[in-house]
């Protein structure tokens, strides 16, 4: 019997018998186990997951969906980034998951199982050591394997890679040994990747392995041009695109590259993937090329001018898409107003491409040209409760105020938190002697101790 | 026929060829003008050119920050029409206060660079792809084989690229010195406002300095900061006077 978290916490457990359960917990809601309808529901996710994170995954057994990370965590800033979000996107959807990166899929495998809460990213090149203290049932092996191996007194990974190989092989068969090199990397383990139905799809096998950068270029430029046509005859255009190489060795090496609209265009497309072919690892040689539109959207031919009186302003699509795909798409954005008068709450990142909203801020009072992004606390000078400091030390450098403006009283966001519903911060506008501009606050209006702390901040350099 | 004989037509029209060389770019490219003569009277092409690379930098104690420096692009972009391209390695300016300067929010997109390389990578990117019609880095180290990499890619769009110098440590503050490729060299610092008849902070003042300019002489100058337009102005309480005496060290002219 499975579990799920409210059912733990009312103390029920995996294992139990059905009728003790339900003896347990009145209202308890028990569900046949239908091993078809998990699968299909595994491989929508795992499909979900591949139009969103990466170029190569697939299921892994009846509970876990194995991701192939290389070549596509660059778009979501890092290793760690990556499994954050893919678990806080899994949870926002209901549904608890943990994850792990490794350089294996045994490892990421028994990692994820055994050691990640909910995220685990084990350094680069680990070996076999990081899986010496996880038990031997993270190893992926049939129950009876596990059973005889926990009868023999073999309870981590560490004793079974202290043992010596040869007696295991002949008591357990070759596979015993075959799962443990493959966790540690000494064997290769390549994934096949999942691919939906109706994926468009083009591909190229080499007689002759290849391997020179110029080759792959030019038969990439093959591959988007076949895609193209394809993509045309739908009415098509590609958000996500995966070139999936497969070595002689039987490796596979991945790139992915998105596009913040939807594109058809070959010469843009090949420029995307030609940026990454460095990142490609030809090993021996390269005998199988696959270009697959992974995420598709309607492309319909757009008007381009309203009226032929307009300036036709040059398109960016392009050149976002290119730095995108270099630093990463959450690097790059527009900044929008947000109704707030809390100056670091003012604004907030958008798409670089999303709808003009030729919304502005209110410009009635000056804004700084930096905001330092915590306000540093200041020795200050001053009278109570409304004047502004006549001189102040800021990072070491005391500096005496000419002239000042203000105070521009900020109330705190009661509706967001406690702490807020009577605070206070008092903006100044201060010039220094030498005509450097400085804004700074104090945390609470000078006299009640319940509207902050009453000591000064230094918030922003105005130009 | 012997070189001593080349009669005089020739060698007009030979020096006339050679400036077409030297000075292709400026000959083909538009100008940004600040609308303030004095100034745009030193700037050999009368204002700010199109399709070359410019360097601006902070001066006094918060010259690391360059919050006036900054400020002074914002104005250039406010006037300009198109989009603008910012690549920055900390995420610290304040939208707000570009708007203030005219540089409506719309326009703007941010690159998030990780480090100073990369910064000047999204550059090269964004005037070689010629969508933008500003692109600004803000970086603290600038080569001399970088600064020429985002001339040549600024000269083949026409698009204005500025460099905008900060440091957070002492010793890249030195580098600003160093020769790069940049038509032109400017630094911004901040200069007590004129005193209103009643407490308050007027309108900011800069020093503007024009430390190198190709085919121009450095100068330096008194001017009030970018109004709600991105416009500088020349302070009104001295109109009639002559630029700033130039400080010693600018008097030798730099080759371009």
């Amino acid at each position: 019997m499975a579990t799920n978290q409210a059912a733990r916490a009312n103390g029920l457990r995996v294992g139990m018998a059905a009728a003790r359960a339900s003896a347990a917990l009145v209202e308890l809601i028990i569900q046949d186990h239908d091993p078809a309808a998990d699968a299909a529901a595994l491989e929508r996710l795992a499909i979900w997951i591949l139009e969103r994170f990466s170029p190569i995954v697939a299921v892994d057994g009846g509970d876990g969906i194995v991701i192939d990370s290389t070549g596509a965590d660059h778009l979501h800033g890092g290793e760690a980034a990556m499994l954050h979000r893919l678990v806080d996107r899994l949870a926002g959807a209901g549904i608890t998951a943990q994850a792990a990166v490794a350089d294996t899929w045994g490892a990421a495998h028994a990692l994820a199982r055994h050691r990640a809460d909910p995220v685990c990213v084990a350094p680069r090149r680990h070996g076999a050591d990081i899986l010496k203290d996880l038990p031997v049932a993270a190893l992926r092996l049939a129950e009876e394997t596990r059973d005889a191996l926990s009868d023999l007194g073999f309870a981590t990974i560490g004793d079974l890679l202290a043992a010596p190989r040869a007696p295991l092989v002949l008591r357990f068969g070759e596979t015993l040994i075959a799962r443990l090199d493959q966790a540690s990397g000494r064997r290769v383990e390549p994934i096949e990747p999942l691919r939906p139905a109706d994926i468009i799809e083009t591909h190229r096998n080499f007689a002759e392995p290849i391997g020179a950068a110029e080759t792959i270029a030019r038969h990439v430029g093959k591959l988007v041009v076949a895609l193209c046509a394809a993509l045309e005859a739908k009415g098509l255009g590609v958000r996500r695109l995966d070139l999936v190489c497969r070595r002689v060795d039987n490796r596979v090496e991945a790139v992915r590259i998105s596009t913040a609209r939807p594109v058809r265009d070959v010469a843009r497309l090949t420029r995307l993937l030609c940026d990454k072919i460095e990142t490609i690892a030809p090993g021996f040689g390269i005998e199988r090329m696959s270009l697959a539109a992974t995420l598709v959207e309607p492309l319909a031919p757009r008007q381009k001018l309203a009226a032929l009186t307009d300036e036709i302003l040059p398109d960016v699509a392009g050149l976002v898409d290119t730095i995108a795909n270099r630093v990463g798409e959450d690097r790059l954005y527009r900044l929008a107003p947000v109704e707030s008068d809390v100056p670091e709450r003012s604004v907030r990142r958008i798409a670089p491409l999303a709808p003009e909203t030729g919304h502005s801020w209110r410009a009635d009072w000056p804004r700084p040209t930096r905001l330092l992004r915590r306000p540093e606390p200041i020795e200050t000078m001053a009278l109570l409760p409304d004047h502004p400091p006549v001189a102040f030390t800021w990072r070491g450098v005391r500096r005496r105020v000419r002239t000042a403006d203000g105070p521009e009283r900020i109330f705190g966001e009661w509706w967001k938190r406690d702490v807020e519903r009577s605070a206070v911060r008092d903006y100044f506008q201060v010039e220094a002697e030498d005509g450097e501009r400085f804004w700074i606050f104090r945390a609470g209006n000078g006299e009640d101790a319940a509207t902050g702390s009453q000591r000064w901040f230094l918030h922003g350099l105005f130009a | 026929m012997s070189f001593a004989t080349v009669p005089m037509t020739d060698l007009e029209s030979l020096r006339t060829r050679i400036e077409t060389i030297q000075s292709r770019r400026t000959r083909q490219t538009s100008v940004l003008p600040f609308g303030i003569p004095v100034l745009d009277s030193r700037l050999p092409e009368g204002g700010l050119a199109r399709g070359v690379l410019h360097e601006i930098a902070g001066g006094g104690r918060s010259g690391g920050d360059a919050p006036a420096a900054a400020l002074f692009v914002a104005g250039i972009a406010a006037r300009t029409k198109g989009k603008v391209l910012w690549c920055l390695t900390r995420p610290d300016l304040f939208a707000p206060a570009l708007a203030q300067a005219g540089l409506a929010p719309d326009r703007v997109i941010y690159v998030e660079a990780q480090d100073d390389k990369t910064v000047l990578a999204c550059m090269e990117e964004g005037l070689a792809h010629g969508g933008p019609v500003l692109v600004v880095g803000e970086t603290a180290r600038l080569s001399m084989t970088a600064s020429r990499r985002l001339n040549l890619a600024a000269e083949k769009t026409g698009a204005l690229a500025i460099v905008l110098r900060r440091w957070s440590r002492p010793n890249e503050a030195a580098d600003f010195g160093r020769p790069t490729a940049a038509a032109t060299r400017w630094r911004i610092s901040a200069r007590p406002a004129a005193p209103l008849p009643a407490p308050g902070v007027g309108r900011a003042r800069w020093h503007v300095e024009l430390l190198r300019c190709r085919g121009g002489e450095p100068a330096a100058y008194e001017l009030e900061a970018c109004d709600e337009t991105g416009r500088l102005a020349l302070p009104s309480d001295l109109p009639d006077r002559p630029a700033m005496p130039r400080p010693a060290h600018l008097n030798r002219r730099r080759a371009g």
